[in-house]
């Protein structure tokens, strides 16, 4: 959910950023964290617990606490809270401590 | 290796603010963020500020974000920024292991200013994971930076000014705010805050805390319970309230985790908000021309964490040899503000802890 009318902040309209979030299509705007682009977009669990397998979703939004986790055209361990969704990203929700291919 | 003379690490209001004073007294500084832009903690902030015209009282966080930009952006050939790389190492010949675009790389320094801020505090309840339960500042980054709402029926859990200004910008945004929650017997942040919420109808529930949240990948209740005096959960007051976001503001823990890096000298000050380093007058560390400036030391305000950015700055460039021409008015000048600020009743909890923490 997005914000329309705000008494101090204008939000105008931006440019919509395709990107594909666990093999579906997903839109973004310019400007927007891939957190951001997915809460606006109804998605809250980014995460899970490394053990227990638990949802988690973002905490602090800005890169200390490593719960927006996610894989990022094939990284792992990128916070999305503090990275900026780019056009034709592919995200991934990570299932285990991060692995690294070639 | 890269070799500079002095290295700021963090961008938010107090890092800023000592690169500007250290241009000014001609010494040039390379600012390291690890978010993609400047600004730290005020980004966020659309409230206006208290305190004095010096510390841009009246002007919105947002506003003075970019001042305090321009302000560095003036010195293109003093100050060098590198934003979206995070220092993850640092090593006691002032060496820093910086990351940026997947690579690694090492910056020397002859000083360094360590203003990394804070981070805020969890609160421990039965499944405090779950997706929807954020911290109050996260929650504003997604409002106020994003213009993404965190959900509809929101409560917070902290009475403080944080809690109070970030459910008054809830309402603003157009979320339903269904009640502040505050384990204390009284309200903690400033009246004034408190009073604008309970004009608009948001019960502020002193003495109760959340035991528990309930739902599945995504929260859907919680169970409050009232608390004692020795903060006991009361059995048989327990409530139900349905909400799909929680908010946390239960203070900021100071992030001095570099600090530990290279043993610095710390000390455990809960009126600072956590383990802060032992600091002389000037701002310096343990560790020689290692200076901190900002919440890291000591979790304050905005206000304080600028005027202490100027002051390291100015210090710094001193002890390399670029003396300010005005040095000691602008110190004496930035101390009495400090003081100031520092004044009064809200004040008497950081310089009791101030205190504890002088070298
Ligand atoms: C939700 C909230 C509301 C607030 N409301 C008010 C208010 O109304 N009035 C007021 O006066 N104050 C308010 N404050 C407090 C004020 O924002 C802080 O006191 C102030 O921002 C502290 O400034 P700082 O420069 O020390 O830290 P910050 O603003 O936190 O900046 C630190 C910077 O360092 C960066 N950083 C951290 N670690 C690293 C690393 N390893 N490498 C690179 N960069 C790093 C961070 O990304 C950040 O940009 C509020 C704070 C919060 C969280
Ligand atoms: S939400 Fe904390 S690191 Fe992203």
């Amino acid at each position: 959910m997005r914000i329309t009318e705000h008494p101090i902040l204008s939000f105008p309209e931006k440019k919509q950023i395709a990107f594909v979030i666990d093999g579906k299509e997903g839109y973004g705007y310019e400007g927007d964290t891939i957190a951001a682009a997915l809460h606006a977009m109804g998605i809250r669990k980014l995460s899970h617990s490394i053990h227990l397998k638990r949802p988690r979703g973002f905490y602090c939004a800005i890169g200390n606490c490593a719960s927006c986790n996610m894989i990022v055209d094939g990284v792992p361990n990128v916070r999305t809270c503090v990275t900026l969704l780019r056009e034709g990203m592919v995200v991934k929700t990570q299932e285990n401590k991060g692995e690294i291919h070639d | 290796m890269i070799e500079k003379d002095l290295v700021i690490i963090g961008g938010g209001p107090s890092g800023l603010s000592a690169a500007k004073t250290a241009a000014e007294s001609g010494l040039s500084s390379l600012i390291i963020e690890r978010d993609y832009k400047l600004g730290g903690q005020l980004v966020k902030q659309t409230h206006m500020f208290f305190g004095s015209e010096k510390q841009y009282a009246k002007t919105r966080g947002i506003d003075i974000a970019k001042i305090l930009i321009d302000d560095v952006l003036s010195y293109p050939n003093l100050i060098e920024i590198m934003t979206n790389t995070a220092v993850v190492g640092l090593y006691n010949d002032k060496v820093i292991t910086i990351l940026h675009e997947e690579k690694y790389s090492k910056i020397k320094a002859r000083a360094i200013i360590i203003a990394t801020g804070a981070s805020e505090k969890v609160l421990a309840f039965e499944n405090n994971d779950m997706p929807g339960i954020y911290g109050a500042g996260a929650v504003q980054t997604l409002m106020n930076v994003y213009g993404v709402l965190p959900g509809q029926d929101v409560v917070m859990v902290g009475s403080g000014n944080i809690g109070l200004i970030v459910s008054y910008q809830l309402l603003q945004a157009g979320v339903n705010v269904k009640c502040v929650l505050e384990a204390a017997g009284t309200i903690g942040g400033y009246k004034v805050h408190a009073s604008k919420l309970k004009r608009l109808g948001v019960d502020i529930k002193t003495s109760t805390s959340v035991i528990k949240a309930v739902g599945g990948e995504c929260l859907q209740k919680i169970i409050t319970s009232k608390l004692d005096e020795k903060w006991n959960f009361i059995p048989g007051t327990e409530e139900t309230i349905e909400l799909d976001a929680l908010c946390v503001s239960v203070g900021l823990s100071p992030l001095g985790n570099l600090l530990s890096m290279i043993g610095v000298e710390m000390k455990y000050v809960s009126s600072l908000g956590g383990l802060v380093p032992m600091i002389s007058h000037s701002h310096e560390t343990s560790v020689e021309n290692v200076f901190v400036a900002g919440d890291v030391s000591g979790v304050e305000e905005a206000s304080s964490a600028i005027v202490e950015g100027y002051l390291t700055g100015l210090i710094v460039a001193q002890k390399l040899g670029f003396e300010h021409p005005n040095y000691e008015v602008l110190i004496q000048d930035l101390r009495s503000q400090l003081d100031n600020l520092r004044s009064g009743p809200f004040g008497e909890k950081t310089r009791n802890g101030l205190l504890e923490i002088m070298r």
